[in-house]
């Protein structure tokens, strides 16, 4: 595979190589300075689920998920990268096990930040208690890193997006970057419709997915702090614009955070469509914003200004 | 039990908690006099922005004035699946609840969950499982996933999955199986008083450490989480 990008920079392969469409080990290899990672307990040691087989379910060495540790613009940095191909990315037993000890570890070093390259449907079914409890224990593991002074950066721009208990990790994490096809929400569109009917979501209808809980509708609730066209380049220079941004958590980050939040509730908390919320933030045209190219995107967004740098 | 009764039990020198629209506010005291910050959700009631901004209020108006541990009571459907909730960012919300809730606990405020009926997916992740000790109530029942909807995405049968259930406690609903998971601490009993429960456990806190996983290998329910965290971690201390 290397062969032909030879010649070709690291940077420029960056460039053209979108972010949706890699797997988590080329988003990695592409996101981290030049053969800088280093992997724990890789796929050659073979932890994988112990539960999938129960399920006549095929298994992957790594159980969907890579950790390690590397470098970013020649500073250490932990990472993790959940392979959306992999049962959607769902957290499992051994899957959420890992990012908990690379969360426990940079907490105990209190120095070194931790990048999570979200792409996943929630919580793995056949093993959804142990997925459940994973997940609670990345939170718990999240918040007690970033009290210990560390930077947690979400990035989200994968095929399984951010859901159910990704969603809420992703919701403890310092600042998050997102592109357009990456959703973060709780419940998936298929989920609602299945519980609540065809008229309260149509899952099949992909322009109301998007705009309800697509990567632009939320930088421009403030949900994200930097929305980053789909290539692995621009998530790499997302996450150091963050990391570079991101300040200190405190009891007074959670009160910010609650003003934040109920005031979006009283400002767009009757709006019925993504639009209507667009609109009364001001947005002229508000209609037009899912066709607005990437870099009027970023104008747009950078004009309305919503971010919670200080209020997550 | 319902709620009054297990409120009675709990708190025989008296609460002070209101349960609006199934979201319970308010506090109580304890024996030796102190109070003890209460907030829950009751009836069923599905988890969503409206209910979670209140609950994490709560918490927040709490800490810096009042001093005590925090009881967090749980009788909640799944988060509420919206439209309108998914719109305002309801994972936000969610987040921030068991945020305030994490902070809470490790700054010197103690908190127990009280699972008395039923819970889900980030419902629960918001409420129970964002606390130190998850306590059981003889009678709950949480489901992550109720089995319907694990058919039909797994498009096995029921009777299948609950054969399958019999032999693993990893993803069937039920109290039980989240105790051998590691995810509830501990069952108090509805026969003996709940106050007595609640001192005694308040008189022997465990330490603010997440011991979830260890909990859950030692009662055979996740035989490899605890490991694989500790190994990841020991790899990533080397690899400073």
């Amino acid at each position: 595979m290397t062969a032909p990008f030879k010649d070709i920079t690291l940077t420029e392969r960056a460039c053209s190589t979108s972010f949706y469409e890699s797997s988590a080990r080329t988003r990695l290899e592409l996101l981290l300075d030049a053969g800088s990672f280093v992997e724990f307990i890789g796929p050659e040691q073979r932890e994988v689920s112990p539960h999938l087989k129960i399920f006549d379910l095929p298994e992957q060495f790594d159980d969907g998920i890579v950790v390690g540790h590397g470098r970013l613009d020649g500073s250490p940095v932990f990472v993790a990268a959940q392979e959306g191909r992999f049962m959607g990315g769902a957290f499992g037993e051994v899957h959420g096990a890992k990012l908990t000890g690379l969360l426990r570890a940079a907490r105990q070093i209190a120095s070194i930040p931790v990048l999570i390259l979200f792409d996943t449907g929630g919580v793995r079914l056949q093993e959804a208690n142990a997925g459940e409890l994973a997940i609670a224990e990345i939170m718990r593991a999240v918040m007690e890193a970033r009290s210990a002074g560390v930077k947690v950066v979400g990035l989200i721009g994968g095929r399984s997006g951010c859901y159910g208990g990704g969603g809420l990790t992703a919701g403890c994490c310092s600042a998050l970057a997102v592109s357009e096809p990456g959703r973060i929400a709780v419940s998936g569109p298929e989920v609602i419709e299945t519980n609540r009917g065809v008229e309260e979501f149509d899952s099949r209808d992909r322009a109301l997915v998007w705009r309800t809980m697509g990567g632009k509708h939320r930088r421009l609730l403030g949900a994200a702090d930097v929305f980053a066209d789909d290539n692995v380049q621009d998530f790499r220079e997302a996450a150091l614009e963050l990391l570079g941004l991101i300040g200190p958590f405190g009891l007074d980050s959670l009160k910010a955070e609650q003003e934040r939040l109920a005031d979006r509730l009283s400002r767009y908390g009757a709006c019925l469509d993504a639009v209507d919320i667009w609109a009364a933030e001001g947005i002229a045209h508000a209609e037009s914003v899912p066709e607005l190219p990437s870099d009027q995107f970023i104008t747009l967004a950078e004009r309305i200004g919503r971010t919670n740098r200080d209020a997550r | 039990m319902t709620l009054d009764d297990i409120l009675a039990s709990l708190f025989p020198k008296g609460h002070e908690i209101r349960n609006d629209k199934g979201v319970l506010l308010g506090s109580a005291t304890l024996r030796r006099g102190d109070k003890m910050l209460v907030l829950g959700v009751a009836d069923r009631t599905a988890l969503g922005v409206d209910e979670a901004i209140r609950l994490s209020g709560h918490v927040l108006e709490s800490i810096g004035l009042a001093s005590g541990p925090i009881l967090v009571l749980v009788d909640s459907d799944s988060q509420r699946m919206s439209k309108r909730d998914e719109l305002l960012g309801l994972n936000e919300f969610l987040a921030h609840l068991a945020k305030v809730l994490i902070h809470a606990d490790i700054n010197g405020r103690p908190t127990i969950g009280l699972l008395y009926g039923h819970s889900a997916a980030g419902a629960l992740l918001a409420t129970g499982l964002a606390t130190r000790v998850l306590v059981g109530l003889p009678g709950a029942h949480p489901a992550v996933m109720d089995l319907p909807s694990m058919a039909k995405v797994t498009k096995l049968s029921m009777e299948a999955l609950e054969e399958k259930a019999k032999s693993t406690p990893v993803f069937a609903p039920g109290l039980s199986n989240l105790v051998q998971m590691g995810a509830v601490h501990t069952t108090w009993s509805n026969d003996s008083s709940l106050a007595d429960q609640l001192e005694a456990l308040l008189a022997d806190m465990p330490a603010a450490r997440d011991q979830r996983d260890a909990l859950g290998k030692a009662r055979g329910g996740r035989l490899k989480a605890a490991d694989i965290a500790e190994r990841v971690r020991d790899l990533a201390l080397q690899a400073r």
